[in-house]
């Protein structure tokens, strides 16, 4: 078998992969039928759902500007802030919230789902919160893993907890408690490297205050942990396991009373870590501050499903517009870059899927932009092919005149819609970077369908044998 | 088919003068109106779940909140738009508490733009605009500097800058005139539309540069009216068919894409169509127009 026959059924295979992928009912259902009928159990298609921005699934969105005036190393407080912001938004129980740095000193907050802002608004503007633990005697922590044992029992039988006396002690730490000494009293932290081992040290230093509580503190601790909590959770991940939660505990050991205000946090930890424990009690130590929103937006529920809709139907008239239009005036051509283009819009949205491309009412706009442009490069290669067979040309040498000559004005073109794709991607608003984003995925994806794919098309449907079939072109 | 563009042009001249004339006039006389993104502000949408209460009895409500100017504008049948001045989200809170005593009502949508933001997106615009042009008046004469006989290079990247100046004129004016009329404001989704129609009306103008650089290849320098008049007609048809292609979609999108999207559409279906002008009785009559002056010169 030929060639060009082999290329043709690899791109119907790429086409029903896509389209069973951006669409997968069909194939379920079928899967299903098979299933039930020889009592099979094949798995269904491969499925992965869009993401959608916050205009289509509702939510708020927030724009804090941070300030940096009395802030040396501005990259690093930014990335500090960030990190804060990310892990109270992650308490907050939003699922997939964004956490941005937007250019020097602004942090952009996506909370999709959410319409309590106010809410989300005091819980983001809280300063981080730094405190120092000490262990607790074993006395009192018998005393609450009792307490919450006690708790336990009553919970499982459905009984009021609050009825326990003192059932609020359930709800401590049982192992340490906290001091006076908090982020208040920490002037920096630094990353050091020992003398002698080379081995990265945290260097905290405390204002004079600082330095009194924390030499109490060593003094009544010796040969005792010491744990560090920031906003409530550990800063850092000890349990290895990429995460920080609550099953990280990081405590150094006080090995003697510590005077001076100045104390070295060793262990064996790579300089990585170092650095991010120190950002970490950096921001807690010098929190930016934030002020309310300089920008909010907030898209209720129903707004966002409502504009979903509407656009996904003008999306699909257009579509069937375009192709019947095609159909009109280009005939067969017409009709294989009509087979092409919905090849295109299969490929064009499984890739938005397999990104993922967060999808925005802009970006669908983007989209639907696109399919009106994706068969320009069609009409100029069939416009091309119809002149060189009205001088005379045989139909197949035609096709590849009329893809030779039209590649030039193709390429320009197309070259040139993306340099504006990508002047449209300076601007930091994520209404016109949805747009570029899919427009020129669009185009590229474009490009390779009415190159390519109606190429093998026009090659395997219009040999020397449609030569008698001249109008059907 | 042979239509006589060159030796009309005078007349395309015309008909692009006097819209260009009356888009600045209308942007002289009204300006724009520039959205909140723009501007700084507040946005809210609201729809009310029981009887929508008139204008005066809202703007009544909200008085005690000293929100200035506010307007508001009714949309569907139980809906509204209200715009004022920045505000703080404890502020918003209480409006809409308040709002809710006069009649129920569910917030579709708010926004809220501080003013430094604002400032920034428009000089950001500005200059996104101004790059356009400028990045594909370099890739014209680039794409084209193998063509200098008998027009030199860089003269095809001028003819399409004013075409594009042309295709950003007259959308400009039509949002002034229904801005005017209509309260109809310049939003982030019609300045990302008029990127486009630069984009998109000067691939029009490069498929007709480049049949021209083709025939000059083919039947040499002579006889530059001919060749650009003969090129234009053998991609008028490719020229309308990629147009309808485009407005066909648009128009989709502007009857039965909802709000955000619909002005966006009516302002590439503007710059769609006032850019198909423009690359066929504009750019490529220019350039002939441009050598036969020069000739003219050359003689004197």
């Amino acid at each position: 078998m030929q060639q060009k026959y082999w290329i043709f059924i690899g791109v119907l295979i790429l086409a029903v992969l896509a389209g069973n992928f951006v669409y997968p009912n069909y194939i379920n259902s079928g899967i299903d039928f098979i299933n039930s009928k020889f009592s099979w159990h094949s798995p269904h298609f491969w499925s992965k759902p869009y993401v959608l921005g916050l205009d289509l699934q509702g939510g708020v969105n927030l724009i804090y500007q941070a300030d940096l005036s009395t802030t040396q190393d501005k990259a690093a407080a930014m990335a500090g802030l960030r990190d804060v912001i990310e892990r109270r938004v992650n308490l907050f129980g939003v699922s997939e919230p964004v956490v941005q740095i937007q250019g020097d000193d602004r942090l952009l907050v996506e909370l999709p789902g959410v319409q309590d802002v106010k809410a989300a608004i005091e819980m983001i503007g809280q300063t981080p919160y730094l405190e120092f633990d000490e262990q607790r005697t074993e006395e009192e922590t018998k005393q609450i893993l009792d307490k919450l044992q006690e708790v336990q029992v009553a919970q499982e039988k459905g009984e009021d907890i609050e009825k326990i006396k003192d059932w609020q002690l359930a709800l401590q730490n049982p192992y340490v408690k906290p001091t006076e000494l908090t982020g208040k009293y920490l002037s920096k932290a630094t990353v050091v490297f020992d003398q002698t081992t080379y081995k990265p040290q945290i260097q905290l230093t405390f204002n004079a205050e600082g330095a009194k509580l924390f030499e109490q503190i060593t003094e009544k601790n010796i040969q005792k942990p010491l744990a560090i909590f920031l906003d409530g959770a550990s800063i850092i991940d000890t349990t290895g396991d990429g995460i920080i939660d609550g099953q990280d505990l990081y405590a150094p050991i006080i090995q003697d009373k510590i005077s001076g205000g100045t104390a070295y946090i060793s262990g064996n930890m790579s300089a990585q870590t170092a650095n991010d424990i120190t950002r970490r009690l950096n921001s807690g130590a010098l929190p930016v501050k934030i002020g309310s929103p300089i920008s909010q937006e907030t898209v209720g529920p129903t707004l966002g499903a409502d504009s979903l809709q509407k656009s996904l139907w003008a999306g699909i008239l257009g579509l069937l517009a375009v192709m019947a239009f095609m159909l009109i005036f280009y005939r067969l051509p017409g009709l294989l870059a009509s087979i092409a283009l919905l090849i295109y819009v299969a490929i064009t949205l499984a890739i938005f899927k397999l990104v993922p491309v967060t999808l925005t009412l802009a970006g669908i706009g983007g989209f639907i932009l696109s399919i009106g442009m994706a068969v320009d490069a069609n009409i100029l290669i069939f416009a091309r092919m119809k002149e060189e067979i009205l001088q005379g040309k045989a139909v197949t040498a035609a096709i590849g005149e009329g893809f030779g000559r039209a590649w030039p004005s193709i390429r320009d073109s197309n070259l040139n819609s993306l340099i504006v794709c990508a002047i449209l991607f300076l601007f930091s608003t994520s209404f016109i970077k949805g747009f570029a984003l899919t427009l020129s995925l669009g185009i590229i994806v474009s490009m390779f369908s009415a190159i390519f794919i109606t190429r093998i098309f026009l090659m395997v449907f219009i040999g020397p044998r449609l030569e008698k079939l001249k109008w059907l072109l | 088919m042979n239509f006589s563009f060159i030796k009309y042009s005078r007349v395309y001249y015309l008909l692009s003068g006097i819209l260009i004339a009356a888009s600045i006039m209308c942007l002289i006389a009204f300006g724009l109106k520039f959205g909140i993104e723009f501007t700084g502000g507040s946005n809210m949408e609201l729809t009310f779940t029981g009887q929508r209460p008139n204008n005066e009895e809202i703007s009544k409500r909200l008085e005690q909140f000293n929100l200035g100017d506010v307007v508001i504008q009714p949309t569907g049948s139980a809906g509204a738009i209200l715009k004022f001045k920045g505000i703080d989200e404890e502020t918003h809170q209480n409006m809409l508490a308040e709002i809710n005593k006069l009649s129920p009502v569910e917030e579709k949508s708010f926004q809220f733009i501080g003013p430094s933001v604002g400032q920034e997106l428009k000089n950001k615009t500005i200059m996104a605009i101004g790059l356009a042009l400028l990045a594909i008046t370099i890739y014209i004469a680039f794409a084209f500097r193998k063509v200098s006989r008998p027009v030199a290079s860089w003269k095809y990247g001028i003819a399409s800058l004013i075409a594009l100046f042309h295709d950003i004129l007259i959308p400009l004016g039509v949002f002034s005139l229904l801005g005017k009329f209509y309260n109809v404001e310049i939003t982030i989704p019609i300045v990302a539309a008029l990127l486009t129609i630069i984009g998109f009306s000067v691939h029009d103008t490069i498929v007709i540069f480049d049949r021209i650089r083709e025939n000059i290849l083919r039947q040499g320098t002579g006889q530059f009216d001919q060749t650009v008049n003969l090129s234009l007609n053998q991609t008028l048809g490719r020229s309308i068919s990629t147009v309808a292609t485009v407005l066909i979609v648009m128009f989709a999108l502007y009857f039965f894409g909802g709000q955000t999207l619909k002005y966006f559409a009516l302002a590439l279906i503007v710059g769609v169509t006032a850019g198909a002008y423009s690359s066929i009785f504009i750019a490529g009559p220019l350039l002939a127009t441009w050598k036969n002056w020069q000739d003219k010169r050359a003689q004197i």
